[in-house]
């Protein structure tokens, strides 16, 4: 992974001795309430319904050993003891205190970490997908272009004060484990007409009260010109994109109301004058950056089956938490932060520490945050998986779950943050507490179910296969369903399928949409797949046939 | 009492004024005015005819492009940030610089404090309007940062990438 030089780290350290003297002006009462809220905005720190909240950055999901113990001290000295991990593979603290920030930062940038730009209408983390580096169909690994993009964006002079947020995940394969095409921007690794790698470039996507698909700018970009393609589309954006209104303020809308054709002409007109500066990418400087991502020591061993002889259990675990490698003997492996009656993505101090060890062991120290709230160790040899099975059981954090319906993305929800209209957290627990036999949820296979407590959909709700989102009725929670989203390569938007339902009727509604499925379902269908062919009106008609029992 | 500024790092007393104030004040001293855009797009060639300096008050909405070709006549322009989220001035500037070859002050109005200093100086500008009780301090936040992952105006480079 990528390790920091003397630029790195200065700017780092200088960026806690800023924040610091921030944070005493603002304590002191030299900066008002408003002009400190931009200010630590652009470092990650909320203010929410009970405490602060601090969102700590972790470039594309990479973690070494020694930064997730120190994730851990953090939460065990600092916090109450958890984490939470997020669909932008970051991890988020929801009990710092105001005055302790400066330290915390300071703690973390002596592991090369921060919270810059986690926050605010800035170029925020980019992320990736988190089996780079290891799947076996990816064109090139993807993490070395998403560091230099890291570089390029962090403290970058003129696109701090975006007209919004600014999004950019980065993928190398064919699946999209990014959920690119929901992102400001999406660079896909491409093969060009001459059969050489390069970049196509698709802007506009997004979720919140307005969920769009991005589309394709460029088809292909000759990989050289990458930052200078990214500066246009910024520029374009930072001048025109709305500043009137904060829910049209996303590039997403520039885009759409000026139409891909027109939005494309002028990015390539911008381009056009900066891509022969110095944002041209040189192959020095791009093997520089790639030197960080070689492959570790792995050993030449061969592909086995280690669950030959092992009991149900491990089994189970085996087929769900683990994914194919592209090294013979290798298997990468998912930590389910999906554990029952736990917070969808809540990792505990001690399980932080017990991972950062069995890191060390099992994966060449290092640990991945993915974009679906769990973690994954990238190159574990096969035979060790059992052992390594054995320890996460122990530390529940082996719950056998992985693309399954209890994989759920969520957001905090009601409990924590203050833009909330529903508990999502509670909502997860009741959806645990009903689909709890294994054999009915592998049976059901590949489903995405994605749930955010408000319109501003952290929670990724409009392409969960199922998705559920928090409204607010007079002062209850309600819950509005929809179906048919994906966040893939073939991304879509869900379906409303109806009035929204009371909580205590949500896993009672769900239920009866598996019913459907499975009464329906084709030979190898997913409940995706089913949707897609059949149509929501089954669907509907089964939930609102007759009153659901509360 | 005049208006003091940070200008090229340095606490100096501004010689400029805004043509509503010093016609306001009644004066008839036509060097170091600064136009507002809307009136400068109107009277261009009248104000071009004067002897003294002249400078632009340029708004976020505004498009640099309409002043491009009045660049050689004018000394500054000041760039307005009318909220603290406003990010539109650092394109302007950056555009300025780097793609017109402007050499005059680029001055930063209004919402433009100490913490937004650093980047607005890589972005190519060179003059700071801050409330007085800031003056002194500010200039400090020039420096907030050592290192840099772009190469900037400040560094008399075009371009934003640094190749280690």
């Amino acid at each position: 992974m990528y390790r920091y030089d003397a630029i790195d780290k200065t700017l780092v350290d200088e960026r806690v001795t800023q924040f610091r003297d921030q944070t005493r002006r603002f304590l002191s009462g030299e900066l008002s309430e408003e002009e400190f809220r931009h200010l630590r905005l652009r470092n990650g720190l909320y203010i929410q319904r009970h405490a602060p909240m601090l969102r700590v950055a972790i470039p594309y999901g990479l973690l070494s050993s020694t930064q997730l113990r120190m994730l851990g001290s953090i939460a065990h000295r600092y916090d109450r003891g958890y984490g939470h991990v997020t669909t932008r593979q970051n991890i988020q603290y929801n009990w710092p205190k105001l005055e302790q920030v400066p330290d915390i930062l300071a703690e973390l940038a002596t592991v090369e970490m921060h919270a810059i730009q986690t926050s605010g209408n800035c170029i925020r983390n980019v992320t990736s997908d988190h089996l780079a580096g290891v799947t076996p169909n990816e064109l090139e690994d993807p993490r070395p272009w998403c560091e230099i993009i890291r570089q390029w964006s962090t403290f970058h002079p003129e696109f701090s004060y975006l007209p919004r947020k600014f999004k950019i995940a980065v993928t190398g394969a064919p699946q999209d484990r990014a959920a690119s095409l929901l992102h400001d921007v999406g660079v896909h690794i491409v093969r060009g007409p001459g059969g050489e790698l390069g970049f196509e470039i698709l802007a506009g996507g997004g979720l919140g009260r307005t969920p769009i698909i991005g589309q394709v700018v460029r088809e292909f970009l000759p990989r050289e010109h990458l930052l200078s393609y990214l500066e246009a589309i910024l520029r374009v954006y930072n001048l025109e994109g709305r500043r009137d209104n904060l829910t049209k303020a996303r590039i997403k809308i520039l885009v759409r109301s000026l139409g891909i054709d027109e939005f494309r002409r002028r990015v390539e007109a911008e381009w056009a004058q900066i891509k022969h500066t110095a944002l041209l990418l040189q192959d020095s400087e791009i093997a520089r950056v790639r030197q960080f991502f070689t492959p570790p020591a792995y050993r030449s061993l061969a592909d086995s089956d280690p669950t030959a002889g092992r009991h149900t259990a491990f089994r189970a675990w085996y087929r769900y938490n683990t994914h194919a490698h592209k090294i013979p003997g290798y298997r990468a492996v998912f930590i389910s932060l999906k554990k029952a009656a736990v917070a969808p993505g809540d990792v505990t101090d001690s399980q932080m520490e017990l991972l950062a060890n069995l890191a060390d062991r099992h994966s060449f120290g290092e640990i991945r945050v993915t974009h679906t709230q769990n973690l994954l160790f990238a190159d574990v040899e096969q035979s060790a998986t059992f052992e390594l099975w054995q320890a996460l059981d122990r530390a529940g954090l082996a719950t056998p779950n992985i693309g399954t319906l209890t994989d759920m993305i969520c957001c905090p929800g009601l409990d924590y943050c203050s833009l909330a209209n529903a508990g999502s957290i509670e909502v997860a627990k009741l959806i645990n507490e009903r689909f709890d036999d294994y054999d009915y949820l592998y049976d059901l296979g590949e489903i995405d179910l994605k749930m955010s407590g408000c319109m501003n959909a952290c929670g990724h709700h409009h392409i969960g296969h199922i998705g559920i989102l928090g409204v607010d009725k007079g002062g209850e929670e309600w819950y509005q369903i929809t179906i048919g989203g994906s966040a893939g390569a073939d991304a879509s938007l869900g379906t409303v399928i109806g009035p929204s339902v009371a909580k205590s009727e949500v896993a009672d509604t769900i239920a009866r949409l598996l019913t459907v499925f499975v009464q329906r379902r084709g030979p190898e269908e997913r409940f995706l797949d089913t949707v897609r062919r059949i149509g929501v009106k089954p669907f509907k008609e089964s939930v609102y046939a007759t009153p659901v029992a509360a | 009492m005049p208006r003091r500024l940070l200008r090229d790092g340095r606490v100096a007393v501004d010689e400029w004024r805004y043509l509503d104030d010093a016609a306001d004040a009644g004066e008839s001293n036509r060097d170091a005015l600064i136009i507002p855009f809307e009136r400068w797009l109107r009277e261009r060639e009248s104000w071009s005819r004067c002897e003294g300096r002249l400078g632009v008050l340029l708004g976020p909405a505004q498009a640099v492009l309409d002043l491009v070709a009045d660049l050689p006549r004018l000394s500054l322009i000041a760039v307005q940030f009318p909220s603290p989220g406003e990010g539109r001035g650092y394109s302007h500037a950056r555009q300025l610089r780097e793609r017109w070859n402007f050499t005059g002050e680029l001055r930063a109005v209004g919402c433009a404090r100490r913490d937004q200093l650093f980047f607005l100086a890589r972005c190519g500008f060179t003059a700071f309007e801050l409330p007085e009780a800031e003056i002194e301090s500010a200039s400090a936040a020039l420096t907030t940062f050592s290192a840099e992952y772009q190469v900037s105006n400040d560094a008399g480079l075009t371009g934003t990438l640094r190749h280690r």
